[in-house]
This record gives structure tokens, sequence and C-alpha cells, in this order.
């Protein structure tokens, strides 16, 4: 139970309820759409980039606790960012939900920190990690829907 | 907000077991049901995905290759002979569990889902022409849609699919009326794994033959669960997978009627499928080795063997009945819990038992369950067209097996309160 209140910590829960920057954006001028076919989820992300920096960042769709949360929190955690900083706290984020000390240096998570409980749910990484390859698609301003299955051998490939 | 445990297991109705099925000396049969899950006795719910296996079987595999491995069909010696004879032996067990004419009738295959793809390539392949089309339902597994799709790709065909109502049964009519001089084969599960429901295999098969048309039955899920009989159902292939019947992985069987597996051509080419083979020309062996191309899963077949002496040990409509029990007991349980929607409702149902509970995903109500030491499945059960038509990305599903209890339901029940006291 301790490790379930470690994963769906009540900061996750409230985003995962009440999800910031949760609608479409009318200015952004980069989107792309991630997918993770174990849980079903879709998510849209919006980004308005002016120079190299993101203006604003919103998202749209349904997922689990874990995605919708984790996209909620990294809206707020990337506005004013450059892409390269934003690609620096995704490196960081993902070591820190899959327990790799090498992702240790680089810049500060803040709130994100939050999501370390994923590392004792290792099937959930997917699910904290959708959003930010996501923003790395809408990033690189490749339109194509990106899946969580690309990363790795696929987490539902077969049964009934 | 939720209810003590003591109080759902008051508000249940109280049914007495079934005489003369005894769960607790069937769950000493499954040596995996006595362990533990972070903890917690482990309440395994997703026998629809795959079943446990019973001590005969793990000791029927263990003693193939401790007393009697050899490659079958080719070697005079003693061990060769011996697990060839305990080899085909399963397959005459495969023949009276289907109430087949013939063991030549039953091909050995590594599961459903090969038996789906061979006969799409091999009845498929030589009967299905540009403008034909092939005839499946809505609430298909991807293993009986997907090789349809390919064929049909392949041979400019078009695949037509029966559309489900709200229940989750298939549209008869809608069914009749897919079928044109066109169609060349229907394809239909016999049980939903999805949404539980049972298809009129007998009634679709009238329907079809009579516009000639034959009728394969994916019987993955409905094999473990209900008696069997292909001659009285009126199918003309019928598939199904040992390792959802407590036996083996990795083995499978295909059921054709002997005139059209004659009438096919080899699946894969090899050894054992051959009658001789020469630079120039090679002649194919008889029924069922025309389509046994290789060295197959011995040893799991042989235990196969031992899975379905098991289960007729219990006695299908025995399992059946307590499974039914246990289907109506969490059905009805499940209906008092605030905010959860069972999906698939219809009238005839087996074994499964989806749902969606509102303002939480199916994959949080899995990982909640999972601390508790119950095993469910959430996600779309390789079925997404079935989620698409009752516009979900996933549901969470229980499925049931010969070993589960009224207590492991109970279980259950206890969890999802759990889970909702987290998430609302």
């Amino acid at each position: 139970m301790s490790e379930l209140r470690d994963l769906y910590q009540e900061v996750i829960l409230d985003h995962s309820k009440r999800p910031r920057n949760f609608h479409s954006l009318p200015s952004a001028n980069r989107k792309a759409e991630g997918y993770n076919p174990l849980c079903g989820d879709r998510e849209t992300v919006y980004l308005q980039v002016e120079g190299d920096v993101l203006k604003d960042v919103a998202f749209e769709g349904s997922g689990c606790a874990i995605s919708t949360a984790s996209a909620s929190m990294m809206t707020e955690s990337l506005k004013g960012k450059t892409s390269a900083e934003a690609n620096a706290l995704f490196e960081r984020f993902h070591g820190l939900i899959t327990g790799n000390p090498e992702a240790a240096a680089g810049p500060a998570l803040g709130k994100l920190e939050v999501f370390s409980g994923v590392r004792e749910f290792p099937v959930r990484v997917k699910c904290a990690t959708l959003p930010w390859h996501t923003l790395k698609a809408a990033l690189q301003a490749d339109g194509s829907t990106i899946s969580t299955e690309s990363e790795g051998p696929a987490a539902e490939s077969g049964g009934a | 907000m939720s209810p003590s445990p003591s109080t759902v297991e008051k508000a249940l109705p109280e049914t007495p077991p079934r005489a003369g099925y005894d769960v607790d000396a069937i769950r000493r049969d499954f040596p995996i049901l006595s362990r533990e899950i972070y903890g917690k006795p482990l309440v395994y719910l997703d026998n629809a995905a795959s079943a446990q296996k019973p001590e005969a079987v793990i000791a029927a595999e263990r003693d193939v290759y401790e007393r009697c491995y050899a490659n079958i069909h080719r070697g005079v010696h003693w061990l060769s002979v011996h697990a060839t004879d305990a080899y085909d032996a399963s397959r005459e067990k495969a023949r009276a569990f289907l109430n087949a004419a013939a063991a030549h009738e039953i091909v050995f295959v590594r599961g459903t889902t090969e038996a789906v793809n061979l006969v799409a390539q091999t009845y498929g392949r030589t009967r299905v022409g540009p403008g034909d089309s092939v005839l499946i339902t809505g609430l298909e597994h991807h293993s009986n849609i997907v090789p349809w799709q390919m064929l049909c790709e392949e041979k400019g065909a078009t695949l037509a699919v029966a559309p489900l109502n709200d229940a989750g049964e298939v549209d008869l009519d809608a069914l009749e009326r897919l079928i044109t001089p066109r169609t060349r084969i229907v394809s239909v599960a016999h049980l939903s794994n999805a949404l539980g429901t049972i298809l009129p295999i007998r009634r679709i098969g009238e329907i079809a033959h009579a516009r000639g048309v034959p009728v394969f039955v994916d019987g993955a899920q409905a094999a473990p669960r209900m008696p069997l009989d292909v001659q009285a159902l009126g199918c003309d292939f019928y598939a199904f997978s040992s390792h959802k019947m407590y036996g083996p992985s990795g083995v499978g069987v295909l059921y054709g009627r002997t005139e059209l597996l004659e009438a096919m051509p080899p699946y894969q080419g090899g050894g054992d499928m051959i009658r001789s083979v020469t630079f120039e020309k090679t002649t194919y062996n008889a029924l069922p080795y025309k389509f046994e191309a290789g060295t197959p899963n011995i040893a799991g077949g042989i235990a196969f063997g031992a899975a379905l002496d098991y289960v007729q040990g219990v006695g299908l409509e025995a399992i059946e009945a307590h499974e039914a029990g246990l289907l109506r007991y969490a059905t009805e349980a499940m209906q008092r819990i605030p905010g959860l929607t069972v999906i698939g409702t219809a009238r005839e149902k087996a074994g499964v038992l989806s749902f969606v509970l509102d303002g939480v995903h199916p994959h949080d109500i899995g990982t909640v369950l999972d601390r508790e030491g119950i095993a469910i499945r959430t996600g779309h059960h390789c079925a997404q067209p079935v989620m698409d038509r009752f516009k979900l990305p996933a549901t969470a599903r229980a499925s049931f097996g010969l070993y589960n209890t009224r207590g492991e339901v109970d279980a259950l029940i206890r969890a999802i309160h759990k889970v909702i006291g987290m998430f609302r």
C-alpha cells in the first residue's frame, strides 16, 4: 500500500483530476499526438514556439492518472524554457522514473520529483513518458502519431 | 466513503456453492495458486489471457523429458516410437474432446492464431479472389481479423463485419444480409474474449451453409468453458489453444472437416509434411501431417493431452456451471458498486466480466488490484474494434477459471472499493 501511495501521490491525483493547461491552443505552431496502446491513452501536445522559446504549452486527450498528471505537470514546467532545456529536463525526468543514476546530473526537476514512485512500477514508466515523447515529436515538428511502443518491446502484443 | 468489507459481503446474495464441485480440491491441483503476490494470496482472474497449470500437466511435461523424449514420426528406436505414441494419443484425446469424426481432422498448430493464419493462407488463398468477401463479426479478437485482412489485401477482396448491438451481441439479421454470393468464408468467435458474449454458432452455421459458405470458429475462449461437439455445432473449422485450457503454451488445435482439409494446399513446407521429395517434385503427406511441417512442441503436445484429461475429469458441464455461478455472483456484486458499468450484457454470456469505473482509468484499477495480489487484464484485450464500438479506450476485465472461488470474487469487490476510495 505504501508503494501505491508513492505512485499515486496527492499532487499526482490532483493533476489527474484537474489537469492544468488542458485545452487546445489556437496560437500553437507545433503539435503532435501520442498514443500508448497498452492503456489506449491518446494525448495531443500543443506548442507555441517563438524563436527557440516555448511561450505556451497545452494538451488534450484521455489517459490514465499517471499520463494525465505527467502531461499536466509537464506543461507547467515547460513554459518559458528553450527546446534544449526541455530536452534536458526530459532526460533528467526519464532518469528519475527509470532509476537511472547517470541522469542524476542536469536541471532540477522541482515538482516533477513526485514521479519518483513510478520507478517501482516499471510497466507504468511508459504512462509517465508518453507526454514527453509527444513533446519531443512536436518540437521536431513531426506531425505523425508517436507511439510508446517505438521505445522498446511491445507492451501488449499477444494474449487475449 | 466506501463500505467496509463486511458490509460488502453482507450485501451479496447468499447462494450456496454447487454440491459435488470440490473447488478446494481443484485448487490443490494447481501449485501456483498457493503462492503470494506482494504478501497477499494470489487471486488469479486473468484466465481469458492464459490459464494456470495443474500438477498433472507439469508432471506430464517433466516426464517426457525425463523418461521418453525423442523426435516423433522418425525413428525406429524405442524412445521415438514411445514419444510418437504419446503425441498421437493427444491427437486422439483432442478428437474425442471435440467429437470430431476422425483423428486426422485434428491438426496440431502453435495456437488459435496459427490456426486462423493456416486456414486464411491455404483455404483462403485458393478460394478467395478479387471482388470476393470474407465475413467476420464486430467482436473478434485481432487474431480473427488481421489474417483475413492480410488475405483480402493480397487478393483484392473485402472484409465484411457483422455489427454488434449495445449488449455486445451480434446482429444475426445483419450477418445474414452480409452473406452475398461472393462470400467465401464466415469466421466468428464462439465466445468473445472482451465481452463474454456467446455466439449462436449452430444458427450462424445454418445461415451460412444455406448459402454454401463454410464457417470457421475461433474457440479459444469457449474450449476451456463449455462442452463442445463440432459435428452438432455444424462448423467446418474449429480452433483453440492449449494454454487457455490449463495446458502448455505453444500448442493448439485446428479441426477441419476431412473434405475441406483434403482440398487445401499445404501451409508450410518442410519435414514431416511430405511423402517423397525430389528436386523435380514433392508429394505431400496424408492428413493431418500435410499441415504439420517440422518438429512440433512434442513435450507440450503430450502434456496438452494431460490437460484434456484433467478438464474432462472435472467435467465441462461442471466447469460451465461453476463459472456461470461465479459470473452471476460477480455481476450482481459489481452492479451494486456506484459508478461501475459492466461492458457486455449479452443474454448468453460466460467466463468474462469487462467493466469500467467512472473517473478511474482501467490501467490505474489494474495497478491497485495488482498490489492486492489480484491479477486482472486491463486494456483493449486485443480487440480494439470492440473498444471503438463502445467508445472506450480500454476496460478492466476479470475472467474466471475452474479454480476460482466466491471468496476471490469478494476480494475483487473489496479491492474495487479501495480503488474508488483512492481516486474519487
